[in-house]
């Protein structure tokens, strides 16, 4: 069979030239500079009333923790809501995308937004980057047809699942899952199981750790319990407190109020069109 | 420090598939296992999607993919449903996968088997692998598990079986395909759709029969299950 090259304009859509050429200089030792991502856990469960969904707090830049406490959980809707691993970047970008999209949504139709709905705009998107957008979201939220949890990777596969992990602290994570959870939690043991789950992610994956978050999600509310544990304090901490020489000497200080430079005009005529 | 391997490692179902066509309908047969690397992210994942009421498809290869395909076909499915004014055909819902599995040969990595019964035609199977082809077969296998069924089938499928044989046959091979390969496991689902519509069934792992130095279970998890039922999950 010949294999012939054919030159063809290009068409529509996302060229991945550039990614093929960012995969060969990698081969070649040449490396981008790393970029911030969440190493993480993320889990979510269906317990009796709803959805609960958990994660862990730490952003890493390689090596580094760049961010001790951010915020993994991310708002799609009054009753849907999103936690995403990978970089981190990608999921912040994706999940206000989808969010906004949702709320189109919302007042084109004038109801209540469905899980459903966000999953296939997700799911959409990331396809069409072929895995590039590098977002592994745990998505669950209660709807009118139920509550509902769902896994999404980089590559726009879906799960639908009673319980779910993800990020780098995921199999530590789905451990203490396949052991404790049984069908019917109440709030308290969803939340403790989470909690569990979480902190084995904490303690045992170094791309995760410092506190943990909790979202419980119902057909009546959500409750976002930022920081539910904090198994990570500091541990030495000076009793004198800190305090840093001065290097730098003043010579002159001068203030300016601003009423000298700008004329402030007290009372006028309300706008008219 | 590669921390993100298994979060961004394509998502692929191992997978064992099967459709067996029988007299009067057809049977599909799938196990659940769906892998990333060598972590399995879902061990009861469905790979038997509908596409009409009287078509089903099962997916094999990379998740991602299978997935789309079968959004896609649904949609144009069910639009063909309507500006025809009666139920698809099911050689129409396999052409249409055909279609795009084709033309996207380049990009896409899916193996899928077509299934259904419709009035024309009765129960028909239709195979269509990885660069595209449509191949209509009495029975067809899919998946990285089929490589241990050519033989199995080549012996066990008789023309006229009945249904309840049929579904055996198609558990069994399942079951068999599990026990060899790595990448198969989990459940067995089977889906049989006939002229008097479409019966889901389920085997979860352990119901399944034992073959050659299998052992039984001992102390197993799965006791979880005949403990005390724990309240009704949430009802709208």
């Amino acid at each position: 069979m010949s294999k012939s090259v054919v030159e063809v304009p290009p068409k529509g859509g996302f060229s991945f030239d550039l990614c093929k050429r960012n995969e060969m200089l990698a081969n070649k030792g040449v490396n981008p500079p790393s970029f911030r991502k969440t190493g993480t856990t993320i889990v979510g469960l269906i317990f009796q009333d709803g959805v609960i969904l958990g994660a862990d707090t730490r952003a890493t830049e390689g090596p580094i923790v760049c961010d001790k406490n951010c915020e993994k959980i991310h708002y799609m809707a009054p009753n849907i809501y999103c936690c995403g691993a990978g970089t981190a970047a990608d999921t912040e970008a994706v999940t206000d995308m989808v969010s906004s999209q949702l709320q189109l949504h919302r007042y084109h139709t004038g109801r209540e937004s469905r899980v459903v709905t966000a999953l296939t705009l997700l799911k959409r998107h990331l396809f069409n980057y072929q895995g590039y957008v590098s977002a592994a979201l745990v998505l669950g939220g209660v709807d009118v047809t139920g509550p509902h949890l769902h896994t999404i990777y980089p590559h726009g596969s879906t799960d639908t699942l009673p319980f779910a992990t993800m990020g780098s602290g995921s199999l530590a994570a789905m451990a203490v899952f396949e052991s404790k959870y049984k069908e019917g939690l109440t709030r308290n043991e969803g939340i403790e199981l989470v909690t569990e789950a979480i902190c084995s992610g904490i303690f045992n994956d170094l791309g995760s750790g410092s506190n943990v978050d909790v979202c419980v999600i119902t057909k009546g509310g959500k409750e976002y319990l930022r920081n539910h544990l904090q198994p990570n304090p500091r541990t030495y901490t000076s009793s004198k407190g800190y305090s840093f020489p001065k290097k730098t000497e003043v010579l002159l200080t001068k203030i300016i109020p601003l009423k000298e430079k700008v004329e402030i005009i007290e009372g006028g005529d309300a706008m008219e069109e | 420090m590669d921390l993100n391997m298994n979060v961004n490692a394509p998502h692929s179902m191992g997978t064992t598939i099967i459709g067996v066509t029988y007299n009067g309908g057809v049977v599909l047969g799938a196990d659940s296992r769906t892998s990333t690397g060598m972590y399995v992210a879902n061990r009861a994942s469905d790979k038997i999607t509908q596409l009409t009421d009287n078509v089903y498809v099962c997916r094999s290869g990379s998740a991602a993919d299978s997935q789309i395909v079968s959004d896609y076909v649904r949609y144009f499915l069910h639009q063909h449903t309507i500006q025809v004014g009666q139920p698809a055909t099911v050689k129409v819902a396999a052409n249409l996968i055909r279609l795009l599995s084709y033309s996207n040969k380049n990009m896409l990595q899916t193996g899928l088997i077509v299934g259904g019964w419709d009035k024309y035609e009765g129960g028909k199977i239709y195979g269509i692998p990885l660069g595209g082809t449509l191949i209509e077969q009495p029975f067809a296998i899919g998946g990285s598990g089929s490589s241990y069924l050519y033989g199995f089938l080549d012996q066990a499928w008789k023309e006229g079986m009945t249904k309840d044989e049929a579904e055996r046959l198609v558990v069994k091979a399942v079951s068999l395909a599990i026990a060899r390969d790595g990448a198969s496991g989990g459940v067995v689902r089977t889906v049989i759709i006939n002229s008097e519509g479409v019966t889901r069934n389920f085997y979860p792992g352990d119901k399944l029969q034992l073959w050659h130095d299998e052992l039984e279970p001992q102390n197993s998890l799965l006791d979880i299950l005949n403990a005390p039922p724990s309240p009704e999950p949430m009802n709208i």
